[in-house]
């Protein structure tokens, strides 16, 4: 099965397809008598109608028309379920779609997240026009960071979003804070 | 750990150049392939590996930009050298030791790496 952040990948290109302007990545991590990770992607895309958002996590359904297979929902879905977790999807016409998936982290079947930090790197390259919001935070410990593209374009000023160097920053933000955020739980290390 | 301060680092930094670059006569722009086709042949490694190397040496006369397809996919990861008064270098089959050789010999010294471009690749292809 594919990395997690492989299918947010996946999750978040379908939002820029769907027209959305800003796409929010949470990870909420809880470390203790019980390990949780909650993933919530949230756009202000077109939306789904209800019947497609029920169906959305079927691997046999899609309202695509190229050839993109674009089975990160499923994945996703599947991911959660096997460390008995759970999948939901909320999505209203006009308004947008937020995915939510719930699971165990540390679970023997668990799917590690990959690198999320290339993925939000690669998100902001191939749509640098969208704003990308990722949020971490770990219960736990009351530990938190957010990279947010409007408070780096502020920054930024005239220098490009998707310049390498801005993007090799980007990259190396969330990469290094992932890490710090994680550390001293069961997951230390596995952010490098 | 990275944080929003080293941004603001960085943005100054990235003024100073961009303001170098625009008065300098001898500027050198270097565009990378990055459409899927570069990616897909390992463009990503090859732009992060140039990108450190003009850092590193300091060139601040050479620009780093990223393009889409440059229409030779059978050649990625592709690099194209652009200078002032000077016919323009496509380096093809790119890897990060070939293009840390380009940044030595090509960038700062000033000699094209004849056998990396598109033209020997032709020709091998020809023989």
């Amino acid at each position: 099965m594919q990395e997690l952040s492989l299918n947010i990948l996946d999750i978040a290109e379908n939002s820029v397809s769907a027209g959305a302007t800003r796409l929010e990545i949470e990870l909420r991590y809880a470390f203790g008598a019980e390990n949780r990770l909650t993933v919530t992607i949230r756009d202000n895309g077109h939306g789904m109608s209800e019947e497609t958002a029920q169906r959305v996590a079927d691997p046999f359904y899609t309202t695509r028309t190229t050839r993109k297979v674009g089975l990160g929902t499923a994945f996703f879905k599947l991911a959660a379920e096997l460390t008995g977790g759970s999948f939901s999807v909320e999505s209203k016409l006009g308004e947008g779609t937020a995915v939510t998936a719930v699971l165990d982290p540390t679970h023997l079947d668990a799917v590690p997240l990959g690198d999320l930090a290339a993925t939000c790197a690669a998100l902001v390259q191939t749509s640098p026009e969208m704003e990308l919001c990722l949020t971490v935070s770990r219960e736990d410990t009351g530990a938190a960071f957010t990279a947010d593209t409007v408070q780096f374009r502020e920054i930024l000023g005239e220098i490009p979003l998707d310049s390498p160097e801005v993007l090799r920053f980007l990259s190396d933000f969330i990469r290094e804070n992932l890490a710090e955020l994680l550390a001293g739980s069961p997951l230390e290390g596995t952010a490098d | 750990m990275k944080t929003l301060a080293e941004l603001q680092a960085l943005r100054d930094q990235m003024k100073d150049q961009m303001g170098i670059r625009h008065d300098a006569k001898d500027n050198i722009r270097v565009v990378v392939g990055m459409a899927t086709c570069g990616i897909a042949a390992g463009a990503r490694p090859v732009l992060q590996r140039l990108t450190e190397e003009v850092a590193k040496r300091g060139l601040k006369n050479v620009t780093v930009a990223q393009t889409g397809c440059i229409g030779i996919c059978q050649y990625e990861p592709v690099v194209e050298v652009f200078e002032n008064g000077k016919e323009k270098v496509t380096y093809v089959n790119m890897t990060e030791d070939k293009i840390a050789q380009v940044v030595a010999e090509h960038l700062v010294n000033g000699h094209p790496i004849t056998e990396y471009t598109i033209g020997a690749a032709q020709a091998e292809a020809a023989k």
